[in-house]
Formats: C-alpha cells, structure tokens, sequence
C-alpha cells in the first residue's frame, strides 16, 4: 500500500512510531495520535480517565506536550443511561485538566459496544523528536511503570483480585506518563516507546528491529505488580500475552531459570503503561534518580543495549 | 472414573474458574479438560498445576483440545 505523504512528514507510515510527526516550521512539529478502545474498567469515570491518559501517552513517548484533544465515543444509548457518558467523558476531562490539554471537539456514534478515546495533538520541536529506533550499544533500559496490568485485569473479571489490588492497578493506568516525560526531556534519551498492547518484550522488539543491535533484559529488576506471579501461574493470562509471545518467538529467549509466570507478566499486554526509554549508561543512574525523586519510585533499570547485529532480546533472570 | 469439564465455548478466564471449580470440589485423581483454544489450553494447564496437578497429555480434539490431568 502507497501512503500519500509530503516532505513534512517527520515520522510517518513507513515507519510507524507511536504517533505520526509533522513538521510545520523549523522549530516546531506537530504529533498526532488517537485511541480508543472498549471499557477495561467497571467504573465509567476511571475508565474515562484510563482512556484519556492511554491517549495522551503516544505524545509524551515521542517527546512531545500535548496540547488539544478531541473525543471519540460509540455508545449504546438504548442500554445505557447517559449518566454513564457523562462520568465517561468527566473522567477524560479531569485527566486532560491534569495534563493541561483542551477539549477541542468530539465525534460520537451510537454503536452496540461502548468505545471511548481522544484523538491528540501535541508540540515537539523537530530536532527533539524521540522515536523507536535508535538505540545505541551499551545504552540502559528503564521502564517508569509497573507491568502486570493485563493479568491483573483477566483476574478481575474472574473475580479473582482484592479492592486494594483493583484500586491500586485502577490508579496505575489511569496516571499520566507527563511527569517521566518531563524528568526525561532533561536527559540525552536515545529512543522511547510506551508499553501497551504488544507487552514489554513485544514494544522492545520493536525497538531492536532493524537497530543493528541486541538487548539484554533482567527479569528479576523488572517492576510489575507482585500479586500478579501468582495470578499468572493460576492461568489467569490474557489471549494477548499469548499472541505477542508467539509473534516475537524466533527474537526473544528465556535462560531457563526465569519463572514461567514471569515471561507470561513481560509479555502481558499493558492498558496505558510506562515509558520504555533508552540512554546512554552514564546518564542511566541519574535519570531513575531523578524519575524516582519525581514520585515514579517504581521506575527501574531493566537491561541494556548489546553491541550484536543479531537483533535478539535475551531474559536473563 | 476421571472428572470431565467441558469448557468449550466459554472464553477465558471462565475455563481457568471452570477447572479450580473441580478441583476445588472433588479433588479428582483425573481429571479431563476440554477447551476449544489455545489460550484456554495454556490458562487451563497453568491452573491446574498450580494446584498440584500433572499434565499427562494434551491431544487435539475437534476444533480444540483435550487436556489429561492427574493428581500429583
């Protein structure tokens, strides 16, 4: 398929980052995103709140501040009341205020399924555009959010998980990635993504394909959600977590002392997750300081990048 | 006489619930568990091993499968 495209266009189609930039003068860009998907919440307000800030995060992992937003809702009118719209997009609101995003417009249709996102456009200058794909040898991997909320969210609706453990993971995805793109802007990041859908080994992937370069995870300083090994072992695993293992098999090894539970957890499929950043060693240590001193205490340093052409991810316990 | 659940048709985690449920009840020396995925059959085998379970064999049956389990 041919995409039409102009010579604007920073970061397009035929290398699809986390969102498309679009240069409009020599000091500024724009990025552009949108998301949307069905409720992974109970409470409509949260969910609003989830959704908004799973949205905006494609700008902060490019480097960017978003600036507007627009709504995108389905909704079963003939089902629901519009109270619960009403929490929904309140739940949006609240969360763009927080990141001080406006609300410039919206779309709604009426569907059979409830489905609620943003469409966002946010700021970058130019030459401080982050994307996917340049990792450097020996740079450190940090991830700023805890992995685990797929499984977590499988074992809530099996009614499996406590209040505090929904409350807990409920508050996770619904906080913004804008405070660890703040820390980050004052660091020489190399590349960044945000960990969703594909797992944190499926969103690494994508960081090491085509880059030349290997990467060597450790499984054991990896941060995730500690109840959910055991949920995981009990089988309560999302069908993503399987997809995305089976799609990165032939990049992705295991040293056999790494828990079953824990390569289900790096592959789990994460609604509205952290930042996986990648920077040259030396400025790896202050960076988890700074991103820790800044209130993500779970941030951690997961890996780092290896000199080897192979394009292999390596877990290691 | 092995404890049979039929948990084709029913997506996850309803076969994972379906087969703590057994096991949970009757503690069966054998226990067969019919899924229709491969989601299912992973979830399945996971749970049942973390309640003391062997799987003895997985075998495809129709358009899913049959997971043979045994108590310890």
């Amino acid at each position: 398929m041919r995409f039409p495209t102009d010579e604007n266009v920073l970061v397009g189609l035929d290398r699809a980052d986390d969102a498309g930039v679009y240069k409009v003068s020599d000091d500024l860009a724009l990025i552009q995103t949108v998301d949307f998907f069905t409720p992974i919440v109970d409470d409509p307000y949260w969910f609003g709140q989830i959704a908004a800030a799973n949205a905006l995060s494609d700008v902060y992992a490019m480097g960017g501040v978003p600036k507007t937003a627009m709504n995108l809702v389905a909704f079963p009118a003939k089902d629901l009341g519009l109270d619960i719209l009403r929490a929904i997009i309140q739940g949006g609101i609240d969360k763009l205020t927080e990141a001080r995003v406006v609300l410039v417009g919206g779309h709604s249709i009426e569907d059979k399924e409830l489905k609620y996102g943003l469409s966002v456009t946010g700021f970058v200058h130019p030459r401080r555009i982050l994307t996917k794909k340049n990792l450097q040898a020996s740079d450190r991997l940090i991830l700023t959010k805890p992995l685990g909320t797929g499984i977590v969210n499988t074992a809530i609706k099996a009614r499996m998980a406590s209040d505090e453990l929904t409350e807990r993971v409920t508050r996770l995805m619904a906080a913004l990635n804008r405070t660890a793109a703040h820390v980050m802007a004052d660091f020489p990041v190399h590349a960044c993504t945000d960990v969703t859908g594909f797992g944190l080994l499926g969103h690494l992937a994508e960081m090491v394909e085509g880059s030349g370069k290997s990467a060597l995870i450790s499984a054991g300083r990896v941060p995730i959600f500690p109840e959910a090994v055991e949920l995981a072992s009990m089988g309560l695993i999302p069908a993503g977590a399987y997809k995305n293992r089976d799609f990165r098999r032939a990049m992705v090894s295991f040293s056999p002392d790494v828990p079953l539970a824990l390569q289900d957890i790096l592959f789990d499929p994460q609604t509205s997750g952290g930042l996986l950043i990648s920077i040259e060693a030396t400025h790896a240590e202050p960076l988890l300081v700074a991103l820790r001193d800044a209130g993500l205490e779970t941030s951690a340093i997961i890996g780092e990048v290896l000199d080897d052409p192979a394009e292999q991810i390596v877990v290691v316990a | 006489m092995a404890t049979t659940v039929d948990a084709r048709g029913f997506s996850c985690p309803q076969p994972v619930l379906m087969t703590l449920e057994a096991i949970k009840k009757g503690s069966p020396q054998d226990l067969i568990v019919l899924v229709d995925t491969d989601t299912s059959k992973e979830n399945v085998m996971r749970a049942a091993q973390s309640q003391g379970y062997t799987v003895q064999e997985v075998a495809p049956e129709g358009e899913g499968y049959r997971i043979q389990l045994v108590k310890g």
